[in-house]
Parts: structure tokens; sequence; C-alpha cells
């Protein structure tokens, strides 16, 4: 039943004719970054950007296979008419594009969804707080941040992975860890023989910062169960609600607020995310 | 339809007809009238067989001792007087599997849209239907307008019907305001014994009736009896909701800890009959179908239900709505919240099929009843 007295008149003109078409890409160069991920540089048409925005995603289709929602992994800042994914294989989609090599053809839709709102972070100090694969995404907001240095506050990185074997980008986390003017602590739950670092889970790290609550933005992306815990470490610190900003995985098919997949409650994570401010997803019951 | 300027209804009734009693306080006069019209029932049968050659035409027919919608090859199939049928007409603008794009993986792949919907009349559809179709309406060109609907949709006429008697004890169309609708179709048929008075809702009906139909303009005599077919009605319908359907948000609003959700996810047997039978259900899957030369396909959507056991499961196994009862809450807060929320429109429209197809007797109008009782009780 209606509730207003607004009703639509559809017209053919209005219709997205190209909304499920993906645009067929070719992949320049694939990188075995673990056992379990791949990293894929994809070429864009005439060298143009992907027009994107750290912590959106694509639509990757495998023709025949299937289509899945990937977060981009490259900044912004470094488009050079390339953009890259860094993929686990997890179901059939990601196990097909795993098979492809440099040369080959994808489909991708997009970018989708709503990212990080960077400006609001000039002048802020940065604390990422990735786990395991959510290194991928955040990494795209951790390189624009670099790469703008001089207009942001502190950037610290606190990463944790299972094992070192399952550490992503370990030459970026070199680099980050070697310059000055970043902080980066980086954790294993069980180390191995040649481990000489930090032990535990991601939180045990916050212990090893201090921060100007106030003035920082804290950013995390990891596995469901991570959220809770690292919530709890960033208001412990004194990070305001609307400071937290969170980027939920969900299942996605559509990417366009159609399918129904990802909704949390009644928001599309798919549109209203997949970044979201704490303070805005607080009141939702299936959030976190 | 509003010719019913003189029907006095029970003061309670839901706010959609309100809303149209107050805009039949002036009579109609038969200058007004321009938009009614009257075809015989002995022509109504040459008016589907003269659309044929140009439309697809589909409506109810008798099918397995009951009713559904399907293509109408010959006009004495068309069972107008049906009560309900399991599916809504909805299959006809979102079908169950809908190609969305087709592809060849040749060296050079290709991807290509779909092939243009055919264009066709949807005959007999009930008033709630009519409703649930505006709502999709509403989903697929809010944000993103999609290109698959929008194509079928503007290709469709829908010509329906309105109800006389209620169809069973599970419909609650006169509580969620759906018991008429006075737009949303481009033709509307009220059943007048011997005649269908017809009121025309827009241009594409307007061609319709001009171009197929023997037809006459209604008298005066003709909307007194339609007034009178429409008064008799209404007292047949019964209201089935405790309360007044503007209160249903708020009421599911305070309801996301309610114990009833628990009590529901022991009963439900995640079958996922309640949504594929729901004319307002619209999730999809999508998946690739790939021709046997392993070259060729098509990539579908398919109806998907949020109450099957992996329909939030992302690639790694997490499962973001695991229990049964936590799916049944996503449903009916679907139905009588988060759709209004984002679209304006109740996401139910009263039509009972889910409640007819329910295995373990779970129906909306108990579980909002309840709802109401437990909120009550609590204050």
């Amino acid at each position: 039943m209606l509730m207003t007295e607004n009703v639509p008149t559809l017209t053919t003109e209005d219709a997205e004719h190209e909304l499920y078409l993906p645009e067929l890409l070719r992949i320049a160069k694939v990188e075995q970054v673990t056992a379990m991920e791949k990293l894929f540089t994809i070429e864009l048409p005439e060298g143009k950007p992907l027009g994107h925005r750290p912590g959106q995603f694509v639509s990757v289709s495998i023709l025949g296979v299937g289509e899945a929602p990937i977060s981009i992994s490259s900044s912004p800042s470094r488009s050079n008419g390339f953009f890259e994914l860094c993929v686990r294989k997890a179901g059939d989609v990601t196990a097909a594009l795993h098979n492809l090599k440099a040369g080959d053809y994808i489909g991708v839709r997009g970018p989708f969804g709503r990212g990080f709102p960077v400006e609001k972070f000039r002048g802020k100090d940065m604390l990422f707080v990735p786990g395991g694969l959510g290194l991928a995404p955040l990494r795209s907001l951790i390189n624009q941040v670099i790469d703008e240095r001089a207009q942001f506050g502190r950037v610290i990185i606190l990463y944790g992975a299972r094992n070192p074997s399952e550490l992503l980008f370990k030459d970026e986390l070199k680099l980050w860890s070697e310059s000055s003017d970043i902080e980066c602590h980086v954790t294993v739950d069980r180390g191995d023989d040649n481990w000489t670092g930090n032990t535990g889970v991601v939180t045990t790290l916050f212990k090893k910062i201090d921060i100007y609550p106030r003035n920082t933005i804290g950013a995390t992306c990891g596995p469901p169960v991570m959220y809770r815990f690292v919530l709890m470490e960033f208001i412990g610190k004194g990070l305001s609600e609307g400071n937290i900003y969170l980027s939920l995985e969900r299942k996605m098919k559509c990417g366009i607020g159609k399918c129904g997949h990802c909704q949390i409650n009644n928001v599309y994570a798919c549109q209203s995310g997949p970044v979201f401010p704490y303070s805005e997803i607080k009141g939702l019951e299936e959030a976190l | 339809m509003y010719y019913f300027c003189k029907v006095q209804v029970d003061s309670a009734c839901a706010c959609r007809f309100a809303i149209n009693e107050q805009k039949q306080q002036n009579s109609i006069t038969e200058e007004q009238d321009v938009s009614l019209t009257i075809i015989q029932k002995k022509d109504f049968n040459d008016f589907v067989s003269r659309m044929m050659p140009d439309y697809r035409v589909v409506g109810p027919v008798a099918h397995n001792g009951g009713f559904a919608f399907g293509d109408i090859l010959e006009p004495g199939e068309l069972r107008i007087d049906y009560p309900t049928t399991i599916l809504p007409p909805k299959k006809y603008l979102l079908p169950q599997k809908e190609e969305i794009l087709r592809f060849n993986r040749k060296n050079g792949a290709t991807v290509e849209p779909p092939p243009e919907p055919q264009p066709t009349v949807i005959l007999g559809v009930h008033t709630c239907d009519v409703h649930g179709i505006q709502l999709l309406d509403k989903v697929f060109s809010t944000g993103h307008v999609d290109p698959n609907y929008v194509n079928r949709r503007t290709k469709s006429l829908i010509v329906s019907i309105e109800c006389l008697t209620p169809c069973d004890e599970h419909s609650f169309c006169k509580s969620m305001g759906t018991l008429t609708a006075d737009e949303g179709y481009d033709l509307h048929l009220t059943d007048l014994g011997e005649e269908y008075a017809v009121d025309t809702g827009s241009d594409a009906g307007k061609m319709l009736l001009e171009k197929y139909a023997k037809a006459k303009k209604a008298d005066q005599a003709d909307i007194q009896r339609l007034n009178a077919v429409i008064g008799e009605k209404w007292p047949k319908f019964p209201y089935r909701l405790d309360f007044d359907v503007s209160d249903l948000p708020s009421i599911l609003g305070l309801s996301m800890k309610s114990p009833l959700w628990e009590e529901l996810g022991e009963r439900c047997l995640a079958c996922a009959a309640c949504t594929n039978v729901c004319p307002t259900c619209f999730c999809f899957d999508v998946k690739d179908e790939i021709e046997l030369d392993l070259k060729s396909g098509q990539r579908v959507r398919i109806w998907d239900s949020c109450q099957l056991d992996d329909f939030a499961t992302v690639a790694g196994g997490h499962n973001f709505r695991q229990s049964r009862a936590l799916r049944q809450r996503h449903r009916f807060m679907r139905k009588g919240k988060y759709i209004l929320d984002a679209h304006k429109y109740l996401g139910c429209v009263g039509c009972g099929r889910c409640a007819r197809a329910c295995l373990v007797d779970i129906t909306p109008v108990n579980v909002f009843n309840e709802l109401h009782r437990q909120q009550e009780v609590g204050s």
C-alpha cells in the first residue's frame, strides 16, 4: 500500500541499459601474494582512471562461471591506467579468476558502493587496523594517504594475520615499517620458526600506541569476528563513534541495491556501504 | 477504482480507502465520467481475441484444480472470476528466471543485452497485485533504474478487476488498504452481472479499448449500478488486523527483540514457499549458464529467498543471518517496515498467498496481531 502520493511513471529512456553488462578488461599482470591470494593488475582502456575512491568495490565477472564483488586494492593516486585486485581463492568465481593469466580478460562492473570520505580525513591522524585480507581494501586508502602524506597527521598501521605466510604485501609492509613518518606494527596469531616479531591477535598491538583521540580517524577491515574487539579498542582509546570507519563484508549479487543479499536490517551494504562510520550502524541489530 | 462516491463504509477503514472517501465527496456526474465505459460480457471474449495478434495475452486460467496465471490461447480459457492464484502476476514482470545478458567466450569475448521482451496484456489482476506491481515499479526505478524490469513493465498493460467477494480466510486486503486501487492499472473492470464497467487508467488503456473493444460510454444508470455493486462489496470483507495498518511500521520497529521470532524460527522449515509466492518479494540470485560448446551462454537472475540458509553467506563461509528466527524477522520487517522506509510503500499487500503456502501455518495476520498484542500487554 502506498503511504504517499508519488506514483512512479516508468519510461525506457530512464533505464540504465548497461547496468548489468560488464566491461571486458585485460589482465596486465598476476602475482602470487600468498598461497591463497593473488594480486591482479587490470588494464583500463585508453589509460583512463577507474574513478574509484578507496573502499569501493567492483563486480568481477568470469563469463560462464559468475560474478563476485571484489574490493579495489590500489589507490586512486596510483592509477596510471591500471587498478589492482587482491583476491583470495574462496568461491567459484575467485577460483576461476585464479586460473587466469596476464593477457586474459575479465568482466568488470563498477566501481560500486560508498568508500572512505577521504576529504574529511585531511588534517587528521590516521589509525589503520586491517586484519588478514582486510588489508586489501585498506591498502587503497593507506597508499592514498601516503601519497598525500603532507595533508595528514600521524599515520599508524596495526596489521594482524594468522601466521607469517599469510601476511599480504610484505614489500609494502617493510617499506611502511622502515618509513620515518609511518608507525607500522605487525603481529601474527601464531609465529613460525623464523618469526621474530609480535605474536597475538591484532588488538594486542593497541597497547603499543599512544594517540590523540580527538584528532584521530580509525579505519578497520577484517574478518567478521574481528570488528567487535577492534571497536572496543577504538572506543577504549577515546575515538568518537563518527570517527570510526568500518568496511563490512556481505554477500552481494547485483551491486546496485536490488538483489537483497547484502541487506543489514533495512540498509543495503552495496549502496550505503561497504564503508560505514560506526555512528551509522551502531543501532543496526545485524551489522556486527 | 473510484466510483463508489456515495458508499458508506466501516468507520475504521484503512487509510488508503479513507483518502479515497475524501476524494469522493463530490458526486460524480456523467460529464465527469469520461473514463467509465461499459463492455457487455458477451463481447468480452471478442475484446480478448482482437488483442491476441498484437500482444502476448496472459490471465487467470484453471490449473490443477485451482487457478494460475497463464497464456491465453483461446479467450474461453480466461477465468476472470478466479479467487486467487498460487503465484502472482509478478512473474511476467520479474520472471522466476530471466536472462540479463548473453555472452560468448570465443577469442575476443562479447557480452550483449538480452532480447527485447514481448508486448504483453495481463488480464484479471486483483487490486492487491496492482499494489504489489506499484511497489515493484518503485523498487526497480529507485536509485539505479533496472533495464530488464523497466523494459518488461513498459511493454505490459494491466487490466485489473475489482474483487467483489473475499478469496478465502487468508486474504486481509481490507486491513492493508488494497481492497481497491485508483491507479496502477491501464484498465480496471468491475463485474456488474451482464457487463463490465471499465475504468480507464492510462492512455495505453484508452488505446486498448478504442482499438479492440466494443464498448459504450457509461450512463447515469450504469454509474448507479456500479455504486450499488461496490456498496454491497465492502461489508463482505472482514478486517483481520486488530489495529490500524498505519501503526504497523511502529509496531515492527519496537519488535526487534520480540520472543516471537524465536518461536517462528523453531517452526519455520526454511522452505522459502512464503517468499516464492509473494507479489512484493524481489530478491534475486545471479547465475551463469553455459552451452555445451562451453563458449556461449547467458547470465540469468532467478528468484532467491532470504529464508534460505545461504542467502547471506559469504564465500568465506560466514552467514550473517544464520538462524531461522533472524530470517523470519528479516522477512516480516521487510514486509511491514524496511520496504516502507525505503520506498514509501508497505511491503505487504494482504493477498494471503504466503499464509496459504506455509506448511507450518506462519501467517502475517497472526504475526502482526501477536506483535501488537505483546506491545499492548507490555504497555
